[in-house]
This record gives C-alpha cells, structure tokens and sequence, in this order.
C-alpha cells in the first residue's frame, strides 16, 4: 500500500516537474514584446513606416540586395529573386543549423557566408552599415510571421548552452539574465521599463544608439552593463545565447525593423 | 548614400489642410564629440531643408547641431492646386538630397 502511494507521490512529482518550465520562467500567456512596455510616441514611430527610421535601413539594404557583388559578379536577387516572396519567413528561423559548420549561424552570419561562398566577395563586418541593412531588409520580409526556431536533437546542445547562458550570474554585479529579464519584468531600471528580452525586432533602431543596431549589440551592452566581458561579435557563445532566446519567444510575431527607446 | 522617406497624401480636397512627413538618412554629426585619441569629429550636419510646392517655397527649416541622426520633419500645408511637392536637403560637407511627390487637389 505504502509502495502504492510512494510510486504514485514520485509520478505526480515526475508530472509537475515535467509540466513546469524552470523556476521563474514566463508563461506563455504573460510574454510581452518590448513594443508594449514602450511609450505612445515611441510606439507610433515603429507603427508608421514612413516615420520609423529603420526602414532607411531597409531601403539601403533592398539596394544592397539587388547590387552585383564579388569576383562571382552576382547580386543577392539572382539566386534568391524576389525576397518579399523567398525571404518571407526566414528570419524568424535564425539562427539556424549550417550543415557544413555543423553549428547554428545567425542572419548576419549567413549573409555572409553567401557573401563568401556564392559570391566569392569579402565577408562584411559586424555592425557595418550594409550587413545591418542587407539584414534588416531581410528580416522585413518576415514582418508579422511567428518565431519558429528548429528546436531538435541537432540543435538541442546549442540550445541548451544558451540556455546555460541566460540563467548564468556573471560579470561583478553578478547577475544572470533572468534576474533582471524573467523576475523584474515591467519593473524600472534607471527610469527604464525592463523588457522581457524577446528579440522579436532585431536588428532595431534604437534611439539612444541614433542608428540600426544588432541582437548582438544589445547583448554586448548588457553585459558591459553586469560587468561581465563582452563576448566579440560572432562569438558562438553568443549565437547560443540568440538561439535561446529566440526559441523562448517562439510563436511570437516578428517586428523587424523595430524602434526601441 | 543619402535615403529618404517622404508621406504625401496622394490626393486631397482644396483648402484641405494635409500632413507631411519626411524622413532622411544622415548621422547629425555635432562636432562637440571626440574620438577616442581625442581628436575632435568634424561637424556634418544638415543645415537647411527646404520645401516648394510647384515651385513655391512654403516650409524651410533651419537644423542645428542638437538634432537627433536621421531628422524626421513633419509640417502641414494647405493643398491648393495639383502639382508637384519638392523636398530639398542641404548641408556640411556638400550634402545635398532631393525628393519629391506628386499630389492630385479636387
């Protein structure tokens, strides 16, 4: 009888533990997008396409998309066409697995791993005006699609560092992401709301950085912001840590080009 | 490379007070800024933005160096004949931009 209950006292435990997500993770239902913890005028400028600045970004980078490239002499539109039709959706699935590197890339990466591979043209620097434009341009396409990152056995591993990662105290402050991003949600830093930390519109126009900037970026800013030692740019810790946080915004609606304050 | 935005209602009713938006890409460098050797930016700034609606001027605006990267302006005019509405950029270091839009008035 005891061993009855006893055996049913661990099943309901294995239920419960296997039905919770870790402690003070967000339920699906309460995740917020950083648009809505935004004022109204702020708001109003990502609603307005002739009024968010990021899509000066996106012009440039529906130039750069057409623009013959490389000593391969091709242009992004003469593999991929139209990219309203063949880059709808894609950004929402990055970072993804790259078969050869056996290893997830984020967009940026994978504009230029087409830059080197198929166009043969020197690979663009992190946060250089026309990787960000080539991206945001990219990432428009997907306006409105949900985030859908692969979330399986190949992928699980980096998943799982990234995961590592957001729950990680680091830096001399010593705080791991989710004490601020998790815990205190909606509460203010610095006369700041602090966001959910869901990557629904990079790359962004920030205003306090007057220009288009990365996911990558904002990672590097809150970890100067711990005290921790940035990561570089492209650094696979930092994939890991995009993948994570994409897969824990999954279903979300994608915003690209987002204004934050 | 200079971008602009520019929202122009496509038609509207004369007399009618219509809005006007634009938007263009440029860095607003203020020239108060050092880099990290110390050595100072050079400013290069829009200076003027100027509007003419068939030929017209009817709205200029000064800029200065506390205006936010990427200006965006926006103004109202009254629609009083079809034409064509021109936008031009002047400023430091020998930018110049130019736009326009055509607005249909019944």
């Amino acid at each position: 009888m005891s061993g009855r209950i006893a055996r049913l006292v661990v099943a309901l435990a294995l239920a419960l533990l296997a039905g919770t997500a870790p402690a003070g993770e967000i339920p699906t239902a309460e995740r917020r997008s950083g648009y809505e913890l935004m004022g109204r005028e702020t708001r109003a400028m990502q609603d307005d396409d002739t009024a968010n600045p990021g899509m000066l970004g996106v012009l440039e980078g529906e130039a750069a998309w057409a623009r013959k490239n490389g000593a391969a002499g091709r242009a992004c539109a003469d593999c991929h066409g139209d990219a309203r039709a063949s880059m709808k959706g894609v950004a929402a699935r990055y970072p993804a697995l790259d078969a050869a590197l056996k290893r997830p890339v984020n967009l940026e990466q994978r504009i230029n791993l087409c830059r080197t591979e198929r166009q043969q043209a020197p690979a663009l620097a992190y946060e250089s005006r026309e990787l960000l434009a080539l991206t945001a341009f990219v990432a428009r396409q997907s306006r409105g699609v949900p985030i859908d990152v692969a979330a399986d056995a190949r992928t699980q591993p980096f998943l799982d560092a990234g995961r590592a990662a957001f729950y990680r105290r680091q830096g001399q402050l010593n705080l791991a992401c989710n004490q601020c991003h998790d815990e205190n949600w909606g509460k203010r830093l610095a006369g700041n709301p602090i966001p959910q930390a869901h990557p629904t519109g990079y790359p962004v126009y920030r205003l306090e950085w007057q220009s288009l900037g990365s996911l990558q970026r904002r990672l590097r800013g809150c970890l100067t912001g711990i005290r921790a030692e940035p990561y570089e740019y492209g650094a696979p810790e930092l994939v890991d840590l995009e993948l994570f946080l994409m897969w824990r915004a999954r279903g979300m609606a994608m915003e690209t080009p987002a204004v934050r304050p | 490379m200079a971008n602009a935005l520019v929202n122009v209602p496509p038609r509207a009713r004369r007399g009618e007070i219509i809005e006007i938006k634009t938007l263009i890409s440029h860095p607003m460098e203020t020239g108060y800024r050092r880099s990290q050797l110390g050595a100072t930016i050079p400013r290069d700034i829009i200076r003027l933005f100027v509007c003419t609606y068939n030929g017209t001027e009817v709205f200029r605006a000064e800029l200065h160096p506390a205006i936010a990267a990427n200006p965006f302006i926006v103004f109202s005019i009254v629609a009083t004949e079809s034409g064509t509405l021109a936008f031009q950029w002047t400023g430091d270091n020998g930018f110049s931009a130019s736009e326009s839009a055509a607005i249909t008035v019944d």
